[in-house]
């Protein structure tokens, strides 16, 4: 392998294993604030032990979700020197201020909250899970107002070739941006609400306490279903979005080598590898991609044959279509899960009003393994969205191939990437052992002092 | 001349300077907490009275980092590239270290715990060292290129200065640990972190004079030393005969002041200058050749003048309502099958009572 594919395999690798985290953080702390609330305001015990119980397994990830987020921002100047040289005075500036704003708020508070039980009164307690909740979501918006610039760049000008920042509040308002950073909540809440909902079918197959889990797995269902909703309803819009700037993650999702006017989706399709251009198309819906890419029932997708021509004259010549088989079979995963994950949901919703939830064995099941959906979602989104964007590594403004460091050797990238993957293959071991673990632990007794104000015990290493 | 980049190089040294004063106890006490702590229950002692405050600490070095990305790219990215396999190396500390301190308590098995104990101690002790030596080797010059590119090897980032750095480094945060131990604990181990303290105390001092001095050579023609450089000396000093004299409260203040002193003489040893080139001097990182745009220096000013002040506030909030002592004896097994992740800490007075109970020696207690 060359250095860049090194590279580009190890931030992939590491960028992925940071993304199972984050949602686990996003999703669980906004849930467990949500839980503690209930607490604060209903004074219910029950609340109270779930709060326990969900903040435990929210804990246990966010100090993983940490220390891979490090190593992430790392990685730009360790392998992508080039890059960070030419783009650092934009992209540099939302990740400096996701630490100063988002990433201190997040990890100072996480530390009042665990630590802090007994120590602070109710109210501020709760703040400071809302804090951590916030300062979670907050950094993710930084981050994505800097990946999105890469997919399509904004708010600056070329100085002596070089981009320079000239508007931060484009960087802000970048409209892939917004339904980005919609989506990235969406789908954390997705994830945190299918673990809870999954946790909570575990010990509701196994009588633990039936009336706590069930409305713990009520709340779950509750959040789910619009967030998984919301989730395909905005990445509906990504997608319109990113076919107008990014034309050709679009056509290369669909497999479209040829200009279509209307286009039909294919369900499923056999071939239609980078070098296959008449693959075999099964069931297709005639102006499902019409509607998809341009949200017009006739709208026009250009095949990627043309915009390599067009792309070639503007550029110069060279290879602009991505991995076309990545492209198409992340789109339909992502999008066939999400579906999968919402009729999960609408089913439990069904079975709750029926108020049969807690004894349908089935439902139970099918819950539990569900918990692997959103994962498998998520990485198919964003392997759609960063192989996409390639051969760029900054849509329009740098190859991916020139944003390497150039004095790193492949020795180097070798030791580092054999490294993460085996640190990052032990450590997620243990975490999801770690994680079974917890889940299954029964909930905190119900505490049995008679004065209702007693303090909480805190939560120590 | 635009003012904002030798203000954003101010910036970047306060916080590199913040990350060593808070994360450099961390780093102590992770070294130290199997020395200071003799059992178990010592052990997660002293792992606690950093428990809520060491992840807002390591954050500093997230921001340090993400602000020279931002305010300087050419040095981020010279700098970076060039320390490649050292950071690596340092990235797999602060994972193995971080995680150490959420996994370690997660399981009742005693393999288990020893485990996360080795590579906590090992995690704290690599990351000193390695950001020492990282720091050395800007001040001290690297193998660099008209095109600010690395040229050199591995081995030329463990030049001696460098390394010595590091280690300078690494004695500091044991000594750091170790007052903040006597401040934090109590009894027995308030005891053993000042024997700690006291046994570290002379090697510092003697190690900050003898960094000082030859960072003063390799940056300065100057004879006498500079402000900040003979500020360090004399922290150091007092920092030893504090510790001598008992006074925890100030030792730890003077250790303070050491490693912050250390910090700043190789940033004010550099300026202009953000990375020396040993090729040709010519060749110097220099803030003006790196630095960002106006624009996006003025936008992260603003940010910073904001939130910097909010951060140093709710932080120093989080010191204060964790200012209270951690004891031993809050980490007493109760029962046989008590819940190793949240131990019913209670009010002092109950804690007292019960820990009479079980002060007698536990077998199998470590």
């Amino acid at each position: 392998m060359t250095s860049i594919d090194l590279a580009r395999v190890q931030f992939a690798f590491t960028s992925i294993n940071h993304f199972f985290f984050v949602p686990i953080t996003i999703g669980l702390a906004f849930l467990t604030a949500l839980l503690q609330t209930a607490w604060y305001r209903s004074g219910r015990a029950d609340y109270l032990r779930l709060t326990r119980f969900f903040g435990a397994l929210l804990v246990i990830n966010v100090a993983i979700g940490v220390v891979t987020g490090i190593v992430q921002e790392f990685e730009f100047g360790m392998n992508w020197g080039a890059y960070s040289r030419l783009v650092g005075n934009v992209f540099g500036a939302p990740l400096a201020m996701e630490g100063l704003a988002a990433f201190f708020l997040e990890s100072v508070f996480l530390g009042l909250w665990l630590f802090g039980w007994d120590k602070l009164p109710r109210r501020v307690h709760l703040l400071t899970i809302w804090a951590v909740s916030f300062g979670s979501a907050l950094s993710a918006a930084f981050i994505m107002a800097a990946n999105s610039w890469m997919q399509h760049p904004v708010g600056y000008v070329m100085v002596n070739g070089k981009p320079q920042l000239n508007d931060i509040w484009a960087l802000l308002t970048n409209p892939v941006f917004v339904w980005g950073y919609a989506k990235v909540l969406f789908v954390s809440l997705v994830t945190g609400a299918m673990i809870m909902l999954a946790v909570s079918a575990w010990h509701l197959r196994h009588r633990g306490e039936p009336e706590v889990f069930t409305r713990s797995a009520r709340i779950a269902l509750i959040v789910l279903v619009p967030a998984m909703l919301f989730t395909l309803l905005v990445g509906d819009e990504l997608g319109v979005i990113e076919g107008k700037y990014q034309p050709m993650k679009i056509a290369a999702a669909e497999a479209q080598w040829t200009t279509c006017q209307p286009c039909s989706f294919s369900l499923f399709q056999i071939g239609g590898g980078n070098n296959d251009e008449t693959p075999t198309q099964i069931i297709e819906i005639p102006h499902l991609l019409s509607l998809l890419a341009t949200n017009h029932w006739n709208g026009q997708v250009v095949g990627m044959n043309e915009l390599q021509s067009q792309y070639s004259k503007q550029y110069g010549p060279g290879n602009y279509v991505p991995n076309v088989f990545i492209q198409y079979w992340s789109m339909r995963v992502m999008a066939y899960l999400g579906a999968l994950v919402l009729l999960i949901s609408l089913w439990g919703l069904w079975l709750i009003r029926r108020k049969k939830l807690e004894t349908s064995r089935i439902f139970l099941w099918v819950a539990i393994w569900s918990t692997v959906l959103p994962f498998a979602m998520n990485t198919a989104g964003w392997l759609l969205t960063e192989s996409g964007r390639q051969p760029w590594i900054v849509q329009g403004i740098m190859l991916t191939k020139n944003g390497i460091s150039p004095t790193v050797s492949v020795t180097w990238l070798w030791i580092s990437l054999i490294a993460f993957i085996l640190l990052y293959g032990t450590l997620g071991t243990v975490n999801l052992i770690l994680m079974l673990r917890y889940s299954r632990r029964s909930l905190e007794p119900e505490r049995t002092e008679t004065d209702p104000h007693a303090a909480v015990p805190a939560v120590q290493y | 001349m635009n003012h904002l980049i030798p203000f954003w190089f101010i910036v970047i040294a306060i916080l590199w300077t913040g990350f060593f004063i808070l994360e450099g106890f961390d780093f102590g006490v992770g070294m130290l907490h199997g020395v200071v702590g003799q059992d178990e229950a010592g052990r997660r002692a002293a792992i606690n009275t950093i428990g809520p405050l060491w992840d807002g600490n390591e954050v500093w070095l997230i921001v340090a980092g993400a602000s020279m990305f931002a305010a300087f790219p050419g040095w981020y990215a010279t700098m970076f590239s060039a320390l490649y396999l050292a950071l690596v190396l340092l990235l797999i500390s602060l994972i193995i270290r971080g995680v150490a301190f959420e996994y370690r308590g997660k399981r009742d098995a005693a393999r288990w715990r020893r485990t996360w104990d080795v590579l906590l101690t090992v995690g704290s002790l690599l990351a000193p060292l390695l950001l020492g030596i990282a720091l050395g080797d800007l001040l001290h010059g690297l193998p660099i290129n008209a095109s600010q590119n690395f040229t050199g090897s591995f081995w030329d980032l463990l030049q001696p200065y460098a390394v010595f750095t590091g280690v300078t480094f690494v004695l500091i945060c044991l000594q750091h640990g170790a007052t903040f131990l006597c401040l934090k604990t109590t009894d027995r181990m308030r005891e053993r972190s000042w024997l700690a303290a006291r046994r570290v105390a002379p090697f510092t001092a003697a190690a900050v004079t003898g960094f000082i001095i030859w960072t003063h050579v390799t940056a300065s023609t100057a004879f006498f030393l500079n402000v900040i450089e003979l500020l360090a000396v004399l922290a150091a000093i007092a920092a030893a005969w504090l510790v001598y004299e008992h006074r925890e409260g100030f030792a730890f203040a003077a250790s303070a002041v050491t490693i912050a002193a250390c910090v700043v003489s190789i940033f004010v040893d550099l300026y202009p200058n953000v990375m020396v080139s040993s090729t040709n001097h010519a060749y110097n990182l220099t803030v003006y050749n790196t630095a960002s745009g106006a624009y996006s220096l003025k936008a992260m000013t603003v940010v910073v003048i904001i939130f910097l002040p909010l951060v140093l506030g709710y932080q120093t909030w989080t010191y204060y309502v964790f200012r209270r002592r951690v004891s031993r004896k809050e980490f007493l097994p109760r029962e046989p099958a008590s819940d190793v992740t949240a131990p019913p800490a209670g009010s002092g007075e109950r804690s007292e009572s019960s820990a009479a109970e079980d002060a007698r020696p536990r077998p199998g207690a470590i």
